[in-house]
């Protein structure tokens, strides 16, 4: 916890109502763990490794949604959830052995006139 | 030919698409995308905790902000290129900062209604060396300045390009994609011989 503020019991109340239902679950799915224990980018592809029936609704639908490999972006926006959260249940599913990082390589050389060169071509065909 | 043919791994790139509420990124991104646009809502509380540090949530002011995604792939070089759009504004920099870091560039969507609504995107794309240009969206009704006009008003520097574009047109967004790699080339150092 960052903050200096004292969590005080009626802070649970305040929890609960109305203004917070879209902070509860979110922060529920990860089971209140705040950090992804595998570094991911959002661009970083997730490919299932085997479907897992047992799992909670988010965690095997992420799977199915990684049978072919899938940025991280694009998982979240699928399960509808910050991306923060989405990293969190991914790591998870790494650790669990279901899922693995598919190995791709992140261009991000505003110089590189070969891969400029690339993109204007395929741009050009689009 | 791939583009990077000896790993046979595919290359990933990003470009940013910002600008005010309601410019039409969420558009421009869908109209580019060969994916139907896609979106997320990311977390934002009282204290900015960042896209990767739940901590703190609880309790805590929280709303969301929409951070828009799509891609096109390029098959022919093994390139995807990932759009991600979302608001300029400074309370969401915290999210820009994950987003700027491995981007290529970044395309400014400007309305001439409310030209206002861009400066923080710019100042963000300035103050990171981020290079952009600035795409003047063109609604109905609107008014319609010069670039010159728009450089103008936004205080942009000289080799910042500006482009005209319709963000609901898939062949007029690709077009101000190109005018951006165009930039990006034209600043890039002559390949080695």
């Amino acid at each position: 916890m960052t903050s200096g503020d004292e969590v005080r019991p009626e802070d649970d109340e305040v929890w609960l109502d109305d203004d917070a239902g879209r902070l509860v679950r979110p922060y529920t799915v990860t089971a209140g763990r705040t950090h992804p224990t595998v570094e991911l980018d959002m661009l970083t592809l997730m490919v299932s490794v085997r479907l897992s029936p047992a799992l909670d609704v988010e965690y095997t639908r992420a799977l199915e949604l990684c049978r072919t490999p899938t940025s991280v972006a694009e998982v979240a926006a699928h399960l509808r959830l910050p991306t923060a959260v989405t990293k969190v249940l991914l790591s998870d599913l790494v650790e669990r052995g279901v899922m693995a990082v598919q190995e791709a390589r992140i261009a991000a050389d505003p110089t590189d006139r070969a891969l400029l060169e690339a993109l204007l071509d395929g741009l050009q065909r689009v | 030919m791939a583009y990077n043919e000896s790993e046979g791994l595919p290359t990933q790139v990003k470009i940013l698409v910002a600008g005010g509420f309601g410019v039409g990124k969420t558009t421009f991104v869908g109209a580019a995308s060969e994916i139907e646009p896609l979106s997320t809502e990311e977390l934002i509380t009282s204290e900015s905790v960042g896209i990767d540090d739940l901590g703190g949530v609880e309790g805590k002011t929280t709303t969301t902000v929409a951070l828009d995604f799509g891609r096109i792939t390029i098959e022919q070089h093994g390139i995807v290129l990932y759009l991600f759009g979302t608001p300029g504004q400074r309370r969401f920099w915290f999210l820009w900062d994950e987003l700027a870091a491995g981007a290529l560039g970044a395309v400014v969507l400007a309305d001439t209604r409310r030209l206002e609504d861009c400066f923080e995107a710019v100042d963000f794309f300035e103050n990171r060396g981020l290079r952009f240009l600035v795409a003047v969206n063109e609604f109905d009704g609107s008014f319609h300045y010069s670039p010159d006009e728009v450089r103008a008003a936004l205080e942009l520097h000289p080799h910042v390009p500006i482009v005209l574009c319709d963000a609901r047109d898939r062949a007029s967004a690709i077009a101000a994609l190109r005018s951006l790699i165009l930039h990006l080339l034209s600043t890039a150092p002559p390949a080695p011989v």
